[in-house]
């Protein structure tokens, strides 16, 4: 057998013995998913499942093992994801620190703050979230105005966060902060600091879906030690432009839909509208766009496989996760777009205990922030054009 | 196995593309019409491709070939696709080599396809639309069979040394290796709209002896489906190639190209354009090489890897050539320019085999609705 064999073999065999029964069904809500963090509450097998894979570094199977990670090689770490995919397993812990702060500190931190951070991290300890957008600074990031002062040996932070997600449920956050008013991108820094620091409130935002995942933030003198910068004074730029590479990655996630559970939108379509005596979906305007849509899911699967591959690789071009996030997310509003359209009247219940209390509706509603978090659709398409493309500006 | 080229398929891939932007530029597909050439591709050329290695490609090595697979096979359908250059290569190289492997044919023409001198075209088609339905009759007559019916839009069907004809017999689909002058055996090559010939074939009790039957009498569906499994996954690669380089050409005028005093490529509306192409190709690249891999792999799930790698990239190319025509402008109208040559043969090979609507309709039926 080889190395890599085994290795499937055993990754297997722990996964079976270890993946709990509750953690083998399809995800089905916001509340299955596990973020962890110092107020988590879990559901039946969620901190069982995260602290057992946390164990074996699996939570971030590719960091190195001295930081929490499991220190495996990409081949092996497609393998595990295979082989929770063979078995539904679901990810053990969602988290703004695995998917977007990690890389950065692993790339831009000292080894203190590597240290300091990244187990915790990886054992699910502390909830991140992301101080980035201002209310005059979205798509025009750069022109964020939040300042911090340099105080000796701590900065003292004022200023304003928009669509800070999960705000209220984090423990810290990573933020860009302008030190320098002479330059634009020039003269950002970025800065780590816990959320129950003295002078940080937030506040949740009601959205279109009823929910409220985004918060606005605000900072009011709040000292936050020299310590937690990481990169260089006035290099914040850099560490910001890496980071969203990251978070356009895992936002174009969202056009593969759930990996597990067979095709909801599918057997959605057929619950509702059923088939006709020669199997086909019984109405065929709907079954067209969804077969189309079929097409175009599976053969993004295919880029998406293609795209991690190639990052593990170094292979992929710097500005692809642009690429990706804007198909990605495009895909993921024309799928609930189809799911609302197959539900008819059923889709459309905002609090009924049968419809999940709108779970439908309210994912469907969700998704159009799909294409502009994280940059909008818009963004991408001028970065593919400028860094892709090199069309002149 | 990672989804991008290994080292050797990319320096496959990058002596296909030298050799055939060299040999077979869309000056050669040019230059073949403005003669009005009566073959619809170069014999030459088709030999020079041998010496390549090209024709080769999936023939095994004991066979005088390179035993390769379609990964190889696709960076080959690529460059031809790319060049427009017109050729054999997905018929015969691709598809009939598919089907007549590990079959008793195999010896009797793998050497002819691997050096250059045998064409084969494929006679599986009945009506406008590929369908896969096959009504064509095969009688039993003698110790062989009478064929008898009419097949259309047959490549190189009024050239071909051999054509490969799926027929019903009494037990199912048969395939059928028929040689090129067989008795009763009728073309009438139709020049299309990219300027290639396809024929209809009209069979009047054409005579075969049993062993030009392809593996088992009524055993020819399976041989069908590996047949068409390679020359959808061949003719995606080479729609890849189309639109690419209608992508490319398109790309570089709008760098080029002023008005208002600034390249036209500044202009947002036309860059965003651009950026949503360049993202539907690159889906549809990492679908055709999904379905290679699959395919070379011998997985079960090869089959609807299959379709969604036809079906998208027809709607990937189709996007290409027709946004090609618009941002170029009047220009693109024009024939002296080559856009348009590019949505002529976009047109047909999203046709080949069956189109995006026929393949997305299969993966639906194949996933329950």
């Amino acid at each position: 057998m080889t190395d890599l064999a085994a290795f499937r073999h055993e990754t297997r065999e722990w996964l079976e013995a270890n993946c709990p029964a509750e953690m083998r069904q399809p995800v089905r809500s916001e509340k299955d998913v596990c973020w962890g963090g110092r107020r988590a509450v879990y559901q039946p097998g969620q901190k069982e499942w995260m602290d057992a894979m946390a164990a074996r570094g699996w939570t971030v199977p590719d960091w190195p093992t001295e930081y929490g990670g499991g220190g495996l090689s990409p081949a092996q770490a497609k393998i595990l994801k295979e082989e929770m995919a063979a078995i539904g397993a679901r990810n053990p812990l969602s988290s703004f620190g695995i998917s977007m702060l990690g890389p950065a500190l692993l790339k831009y931190g000292t080894e203190a703050q590597k240290l300091e951070h990244l187990p915790r991290i990886a054992r699910g300890e502390i909830r991140w979230c992301q101080g980035y957008s201002e209310p005059n600074a979205g798509s025009d990031l750069a022109g964020l105005a939040t300042s911090a002062e340099d105080a000796g040996d701590h900065y003292v932070v004022n200023g304003q966060k928009v669509w800070t997600s999960y705000a209220d449920k984090a423990d810290w956050i990573f933020c860009l902060v302008r030190t320098s008013k002479e330059s634009k991108q020039g003269g950002i820094s970025f800065v780590l600091f816990d959320m129950e620091s003295e002078g940080v409130s937030t506040r949740p935002i009601l959205l279109i879906s009823g929910y409220s995942p985004f918060c606005e933030t605000f900072f009011d003198d709040v000292k936050v030690p020299k310590a937690n910068r990481i990169h260089d004074e006035n290099k914040g730029w850099d560490v910001a432009k890496y980071l969203l590479g990251h978070e356009r990655e895992m936002i174009s996630g969202m056009g593969l839909g759930q990996s597990t559970g067979g095709n909801p939108l599918v057997e959605g379509a057929i619950a509702t509208i059923g088939l006709d005596e020669s199997g086909r979906l019984a109405d065929p305007m709907l079954r067209a766009a969804i077969a189309e849509f079929d097409v175009r899911a599976r053969a993004f699967a295919a880029m998406s496989e293609r795209f991690i591959d190639e990052l593990k690789a170094g292979r992929a071009h710097p500005a692809q996760p642009s690429m990706m996030k804007y198909a990605g997310t495009e895909l993921n509003k024309q799928r609930h777009e189809l799911v609302m359209a197959a539900g008819g009247s059923d889709a459309l219940e905002w609090e009924s205990e049968g419809s999940g209390g709108g779970a439908k509706a309210r994912a469907w509603l969700r998704t159009k922030a799909n294409s502009i978090e994280g940059g909008t659709s818009e963004i991408q398409l001028g970065i593919i054009a400028k860094r892709i493309l090199e069309l002149p500006s | 196995m990672p989804l991008y080229l290994n080292d050797e398929q990319a320096m496959l891939r990058d002596t296909a593309a030298e050799f055939v932007t060299e040999h077979a530029p869309v000056r050669h597909l040019r230059a073949l019409r403005d003669a009005d050439d009566q073959t619809g591709f170069s014999r030459d050329l088709w030999r020079q491709f041998a010496e390549m290695g090209f024709t080769g490609i999936l023939v095994p090595e004991d066979q005088g070939g390179l035993g390769l697979g379609h990964v190889e096979a696709g960076v080959v359908m690529e460059a031809i696709g790319r060049n427009l250059s017109p050729s054999p290569f997905l018929s015969t190289a691709v598809a009939a080599v598919e089907a007549l492997k590990g079959t008793a044919h195999a010896a009797r023409w793998f050497r002819g396809i691997a050096g250059g001198e045998t064409v084969a075209a494929l006679a599986i088609d009945e009506g406008a639309k590929h369908t896969g339905r096959v009504v064509m009759a095969a009688e039993r007559s003698g110790n062989g069979f009478k064929l008898s019916g009419t097949k259309r839009s047959v490549q190189h069907g009024h050239v071909a040394d051999l054509i490969l004809v799926a027929a019903q017999t009494g037990e199912g689909v048969t395939l059928f290796a028929v040689e090129a002058g067989a008795a009763g055996l009728t073309a009438d090559p139709r020049r299309l709209a990219d300027s290639s010939l396809a024929s209809e074939l009209v069979f009047d009790g054409v005579e075969v002896d049993a062993d030009a039957v392809i593996g088992e009498v009524g055993g020819g569906q399976a041989v069908l489906d590996r047949l068409l499994a390679a020359g959808r996954t061949g003719a995606s690669a080479e729609l890849l190639g189309v639109g690419g380089g209608a992508m490319d050409m398109t790309v570089d005028y709008l760098k080029q190209r002023k008005q208002f005093g600034q390249p036209i490529g500044s202009f947002q509306a036309l860059q965003h354009r651009a950026a949503h192409l360049y993202s539907e190709m690159e889906i549809a690249r990492a679908a055709v090489l999904k379905a290679q891999q699959l395919l070379d792999a011998g997985d079960p799930r090869a089959g609807e890897a299959t379709m969604v790698a036809k079906a998208m990239t027809g709607l990937a190319t189709t996007l290409s050539v027709q946004e090609g025509i618009q941002m170029h402008g009047g220009i693109g109208m024009t024939d002296d320019y080559d856009i348009g040559f590019y949505m002529k043969r976009a047109r047909v090979l999203a046709e080949l085999f069956g189109d995006a609507g026929h393949h997305a309709d299969a993966l639906a039926r194949a996933s329950g609705y």
